[in-house]
Protein backbone atom coordinates (compact mmCIF):
# COMPACT_ATOMS: atom_id res chain seq x y z
CA UNK A 1 0.00 0.00 0.00
CA UNK A 2 2.78 2.86 1.09
CA UNK A 3 4.95 1.18 -1.75
CA UNK A 4 2.20 1.99 -4.38
CA UNK A 5 0.72 5.04 -2.47
CA UNK A 6 3.67 6.63 -0.78
CA UNK A 7 1.34 10.07 -0.25
CA UNK A 8 -2.10 8.11 0.16
CA UNK A 9 -4.17 11.81 0.28
CA UNK A 10 -2.22 13.73 -2.56
CA UNK A 11 -3.13 10.79 -4.11
CA UNK A 12 -6.91 11.01 -3.38
CA UNK A 13 -7.03 14.32 -4.09
CA UNK A 14 -5.84 14.23 -7.86
CA UNK A 15 -8.11 11.64 -8.28
CA UNK A 16 -10.90 13.97 -7.14
CA UNK A 17 -10.03 16.63 -8.79
CA UNK A 18 -9.93 14.62 -12.50
CA UNK A 19 -13.38 13.55 -11.96
CA UNK A 20 -14.41 17.33 -11.02
CA UNK A 21 -12.28 18.77 -14.17
CA UNK A 22 -13.38 16.02 -16.32
CA UNK A 23 -17.23 13.81 -16.36
CA UNK A 24 -17.32 11.23 -14.02
CA UNK A 25 -17.20 8.24 -15.48
CA UNK A 26 -15.37 4.85 -15.04
CA UNK A 27 -12.72 5.21 -17.66
CA UNK A 28 -11.85 8.92 -16.15
CA UNK A 29 -12.09 7.41 -12.51
CA UNK A 30 -9.10 4.75 -13.80
CA UNK A 31 -7.13 7.68 -16.09
CA UNK A 32 -7.53 9.75 -12.97
CA UNK A 33 -6.41 7.19 -10.59
CA UNK A 34 -3.16 5.96 -12.79
CA UNK A 35 -2.43 10.04 -13.03
CA UNK A 36 -2.60 10.33 -9.52
CA UNK A 37 -0.20 7.16 -8.67
CA UNK A 38 2.53 8.45 -10.64
CA UNK A 39 1.97 11.91 -9.45
CA UNK A 40 2.37 10.30 -5.93
CA UNK A 41 5.53 8.33 -7.00
CA UNK A 42 6.79 11.55 -8.15
CA UNK A 43 5.99 13.52 -5.25
CA UNK A 44 8.06 10.71 -2.75
CA UNK A 45 10.86 11.33 -4.67
CA UNK A 46 11.46 14.93 -3.92
CA UNK A 47 11.57 13.78 0.08
CA UNK A 48 8.99 16.22 1.22
CA UNK A 49 7.82 15.81 4.32
CA UNK A 50 4.49 13.78 4.46
CA UNK A 51 1.56 15.25 6.45
CA UNK A 52 0.56 12.91 9.47
CA UNK A 53 -3.15 14.49 9.76
CA UNK A 54 -4.69 12.88 13.40
CA UNK A 55 -7.66 14.58 13.50
CA UNK A 56 -9.92 15.21 10.49
CA UNK A 57 -13.04 16.32 12.19
CA UNK A 58 -10.84 18.77 14.01
CA UNK A 59 -9.34 19.62 10.21
CA UNK A 60 -13.16 20.39 9.40
CA UNK A 61 -13.91 22.27 12.26
CA UNK A 62 -10.80 24.53 11.36
CA UNK A 63 -12.11 24.93 7.94
CA UNK A 64 -15.28 26.25 9.53
CA UNK A 65 -13.55 28.38 11.75
CA UNK A 66 -11.24 30.06 8.79
CA UNK A 67 -14.22 30.72 6.78
CA UNK A 68 -16.01 32.69 9.44
CA UNK A 69 -13.05 34.44 9.90
CA UNK A 70 -12.75 35.55 6.36
CA UNK A 71 -16.48 36.83 5.84
CA UNK A 72 -15.50 38.55 9.13
CA UNK A 73 -12.34 40.24 8.16
CA UNK A 74 -13.35 40.89 4.37
CA UNK A 75 -15.96 43.54 5.93
CA UNK A 76 -13.20 44.83 8.65
CA UNK A 77 -11.01 45.30 5.39
CA UNK A 78 -13.95 46.48 3.51
CA UNK A 79 -14.58 49.19 6.24
CA UNK A 80 -10.89 50.15 6.43
CA UNK A 81 -10.68 50.53 2.28
CA UNK A 82 -13.98 53.12 2.33
CA UNK A 83 -12.84 54.32 5.21
CA UNK A 84 -9.45 55.87 3.66
CA UNK A 85 -5.63 56.01 3.78
CA UNK A 86 -5.84 58.11 7.13
CA UNK A 87 -7.68 55.48 8.66
CA UNK A 88 -5.27 52.87 7.61
CA UNK A 89 -2.33 54.58 8.84
CA UNK A 90 -3.89 55.10 12.12
CA UNK A 91 -5.14 51.30 12.56
CA UNK A 92 -2.35 49.39 10.82
CA UNK A 93 0.85 47.80 12.37
CA UNK A 94 3.15 45.18 12.40
CA UNK A 95 3.23 42.64 15.00
CA UNK A 96 5.81 39.33 16.62
CA UNK A 97 4.65 36.76 17.67
CA UNK A 98 6.10 33.44 18.77
CA UNK A 99 5.29 30.42 17.27
CA UNK A 100 5.45 26.93 19.26
CA UNK A 101 4.30 25.13 16.14
CA UNK A 102 7.30 23.13 14.34
CA UNK A 103 5.87 20.77 11.70
CA UNK A 104 6.09 22.00 8.43
CA UNK A 105 3.07 21.53 6.44
CA UNK A 106 1.35 23.04 9.61
CA UNK A 107 3.39 26.14 9.09
CA UNK A 108 2.08 26.22 5.91
CA UNK A 109 -1.13 25.48 6.29
CA UNK A 110 -0.97 28.77 9.20
CA UNK A 111 0.33 30.75 6.66
CA UNK A 112 -2.21 30.46 4.09
CA UNK A 113 -4.57 30.63 6.57
CA UNK A 114 -2.93 34.00 7.75
CA UNK A 115 -3.05 35.72 4.28
CA UNK A 116 -6.19 34.54 2.91
CA UNK A 117 -7.42 35.80 5.77
CA UNK A 118 -8.09 39.91 4.12
CA UNK A 119 -6.15 41.93 7.08
CA UNK A 120 -3.43 39.87 8.38
CA UNK A 121 0.23 39.74 5.86
CA UNK A 122 2.54 36.98 6.89
CA UNK A 123 5.99 38.65 6.41
CA UNK A 124 9.37 36.84 7.90
CA UNK A 125 9.61 33.69 9.45
CA UNK A 126 12.30 32.37 11.20
CA UNK A 127 12.87 28.66 11.82
CA UNK A 128 15.39 28.82 14.20
CA UNK A 129 14.00 31.19 16.69
CA UNK A 130 10.48 30.73 15.50
CA UNK A 131 9.46 34.38 15.29
CA UNK A 132 6.96 35.42 12.92
CA UNK A 133 6.24 39.28 11.71
CA UNK A 134 2.63 39.97 10.50
CA UNK A 135 1.37 42.86 9.28
CA UNK A 136 -2.21 43.83 10.08
CA UNK A 137 -4.47 46.46 8.40
CA UNK A 138 -6.93 46.84 11.58
CA UNK A 139 -4.85 46.34 14.65
CA UNK A 140 -6.80 47.23 17.88
CA UNK A 141 -4.82 45.38 20.92
CA UNK A 142 -1.69 43.64 19.46
CA UNK A 143 -2.17 41.28 22.71
CA UNK A 144 -5.19 39.97 21.74
CA UNK A 145 -4.45 39.65 18.01
CA UNK A 146 -1.49 37.26 18.89
CA UNK A 147 -4.04 35.46 21.57
CA UNK A 148 -6.29 34.96 18.64
CA UNK A 149 -3.63 33.33 16.57
CA UNK A 150 -2.22 31.25 19.09
CA UNK A 151 -5.48 29.98 20.51
CA UNK A 152 -7.56 30.03 17.58
CA UNK A 153 -5.28 28.80 14.58
CA UNK A 154 -1.92 27.14 16.51
CA UNK A 155 -3.81 25.13 18.84
CA UNK A 156 -5.87 23.35 16.52
CA UNK A 157 -2.93 22.77 13.92
CA UNK A 158 -0.79 21.62 16.76
CA UNK A 159 -3.68 18.98 17.82
CA UNK A 160 -4.05 18.33 13.93
CA UNK A 161 -0.75 17.52 13.06
CA UNK A 162 1.52 16.98 16.00
CA UNK B 1 -27.37 33.67 -23.68
CA UNK B 2 -30.72 32.28 -24.51
CA UNK B 3 -30.61 30.01 -21.57
CA UNK B 4 -30.59 32.43 -19.10
CA UNK B 5 -34.56 32.44 -19.84
CA UNK B 6 -34.58 29.45 -18.33
CA UNK B 7 -33.55 30.10 -14.93
CA UNK B 8 -35.68 29.87 -12.22
CA UNK B 9 -36.63 32.76 -10.03
CA UNK B 10 -35.58 31.21 -6.98
CA UNK B 11 -31.80 30.43 -8.19
CA UNK B 12 -31.72 33.33 -10.00
CA UNK B 13 -32.13 36.13 -6.82
CA UNK B 14 -28.89 34.33 -5.28
CA UNK B 15 -26.89 34.04 -8.52
CA UNK B 16 -27.41 37.83 -8.96
CA UNK B 17 -26.43 38.57 -5.19
CA UNK B 18 -23.75 36.35 -5.11
CA UNK B 19 -21.82 37.61 -8.41
CA UNK B 20 -22.75 41.51 -7.56
CA UNK B 21 -21.02 40.87 -4.08
CA UNK B 22 -18.06 39.00 -5.74
CA UNK B 23 -17.65 41.86 -7.90
CA UNK B 24 -17.88 44.16 -5.36
CA UNK B 25 -15.46 43.23 -2.98
CA UNK B 26 -13.27 42.50 -6.15
CA UNK B 27 -13.19 46.49 -6.97
CA UNK B 28 -13.36 47.17 -3.62
CA UNK B 29 -9.92 45.33 -3.43
CA UNK B 30 -8.63 47.16 -6.47
CA UNK B 31 -9.68 50.55 -4.71
CA UNK B 32 -7.77 49.81 -1.56
CA UNK B 33 -4.39 48.99 -3.66
CA UNK B 34 -4.96 52.65 -5.16
CA UNK B 35 -5.46 54.36 -2.21
CA UNK B 36 -3.12 53.09 0.77
CA UNK B 37 -0.41 55.03 1.11
CA UNK B 38 2.16 51.83 2.49
CA UNK B 39 2.96 48.58 0.59
CA UNK B 40 2.27 47.05 3.90
CA UNK B 41 -1.37 47.88 3.97
CA UNK B 42 -1.54 47.47 -0.06
CA UNK B 43 -0.57 44.29 0.57
CA UNK B 44 -4.09 43.68 2.25
CA UNK B 45 -6.51 45.20 -0.59
CA UNK B 46 -6.00 42.58 -2.79
CA UNK B 47 -6.91 39.20 -0.74
CA UNK B 48 -10.43 40.67 -0.60
CA UNK B 49 -10.62 39.37 -4.62
CA UNK B 50 -8.78 36.27 -3.72
CA UNK B 51 -11.32 35.25 -0.65
CA UNK B 52 -14.29 35.60 -0.90
CA UNK B 53 -14.48 38.31 -3.95
CA UNK B 54 -13.58 34.60 -5.83
CA UNK B 55 -15.86 32.66 -3.51
CA UNK B 56 -19.03 34.68 -4.19
CA UNK B 57 -18.40 34.07 -7.91
CA UNK B 58 -17.35 30.89 -7.59
CA UNK B 59 -20.78 30.27 -5.91
CA UNK B 60 -22.71 31.74 -8.55
CA UNK B 61 -21.34 30.03 -11.11
CA UNK B 62 -21.80 26.68 -9.65
CA UNK B 63 -25.75 27.42 -8.47
CA UNK B 64 -26.33 28.52 -11.99
CA UNK B 65 -24.35 25.93 -14.03
CA UNK B 66 -26.17 23.05 -11.99
CA UNK B 67 -29.51 24.27 -12.11
CA UNK B 68 -29.12 24.98 -15.73
CA UNK B 69 -27.91 21.32 -15.92
CA UNK B 70 -29.63 19.85 -13.54
CA UNK B 71 -26.72 18.10 -12.14
CA UNK B 72 -24.36 19.61 -9.86
CA UNK B 73 -21.44 21.33 -11.29
CA UNK B 74 -18.32 21.23 -9.00
CA UNK B 75 -14.77 21.92 -10.94
CA UNK B 76 -15.09 26.00 -9.83
CA UNK B 77 -14.30 24.58 -6.63
CA UNK B 78 -10.86 23.15 -8.24
CA UNK B 79 -10.36 27.19 -9.10
CA UNK B 80 -10.76 28.21 -5.73
CA UNK B 81 -8.68 25.48 -3.89
CA UNK B 82 -5.58 26.79 -6.30
CA UNK B 83 -6.04 30.51 -5.86
CA UNK B 84 -6.41 29.87 -2.19
CA UNK B 85 -2.92 27.96 -1.67
CA UNK B 86 -1.02 29.97 -4.83
CA UNK B 87 -2.17 33.66 -3.73
CA UNK B 88 0.31 33.52 -0.26
CA UNK B 89 3.33 32.38 -2.30
CA UNK B 90 3.50 35.87 -3.97
CA UNK B 91 2.31 37.51 -1.42
CA UNK B 92 4.94 36.10 1.02
CA UNK B 93 7.95 36.74 -1.95
CA UNK B 94 6.45 40.57 -2.07
CA UNK B 95 6.01 41.11 1.32
CA UNK B 96 9.62 39.43 1.70
CA UNK B 97 10.91 41.59 -1.28
CA UNK B 98 9.47 45.05 0.49
CA UNK B 99 10.47 44.24 3.72
CA UNK B 100 14.36 43.70 2.53
CA UNK B 101 14.23 46.98 0.05
CA UNK B 102 12.67 49.28 3.28
CA UNK B 103 15.29 48.14 5.70
CA UNK B 104 18.03 48.73 3.18
CA UNK B 105 16.75 52.23 3.25
CA UNK B 106 15.51 52.39 6.44
CA UNK B 107 12.39 53.45 4.79
CA UNK B 108 10.19 55.66 7.53
CA UNK B 109 7.16 52.48 6.92
CA UNK B 110 8.84 50.34 8.93
CA UNK B 111 8.74 50.30 12.55
CA UNK B 112 11.30 49.26 14.97
CA UNK B 113 9.87 45.64 15.39
CA UNK B 114 9.97 45.41 11.97
CA UNK B 115 13.48 46.42 11.09
CA UNK B 116 15.06 43.58 13.26
CA UNK B 117 16.16 41.38 10.68
CA UNK B 118 14.45 37.71 11.98
CA UNK B 119 15.75 34.85 9.39
CA UNK B 120 19.28 34.37 10.84
CA UNK B 121 20.86 30.79 8.90
CA UNK B 122 19.81 28.09 8.11
CA UNK B 123 16.52 25.94 8.68
CA UNK B 124 17.34 22.91 10.83
CA UNK B 125 14.18 21.30 9.88
CA UNK B 126 15.37 20.86 6.35
CA UNK B 127 17.07 17.85 5.60
CA UNK B 128 19.08 19.19 2.59
CA UNK B 129 20.17 22.39 4.57
CA UNK B 130 21.76 20.21 7.61
CA UNK B 131 24.93 19.41 4.88
CA UNK B 132 27.40 22.51 4.93
CA UNK B 133 27.27 24.12 1.42
CA UNK B 134 30.15 25.80 0.87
Amino acid sequence: MSVLFPHPLLSLALTTMWLLLTSPSLGNLILGSIIATIAGQIVSRLHLPRPQIRRFGMLIHLALIVGLDIIRSNIAVTGIILGGPDMADRRSDFVELELRLKDRNALALLAIIVTATPGTAWLEYDPVSSKLLIHVLDLVDADEFRALIQDRYETALMEIFE
Amino acid sequence: MSHLGDLPMWAAVPIAFFLILGSTLALLGSLGLVRMRQFYQRLHAPTLNTSWGTASVILASMLMFSVLDTRPILHELVIGVFVMITTPISLLLLGLAALRRDRVKDSPDLTDLARTRRITGRDPADPAETAPED
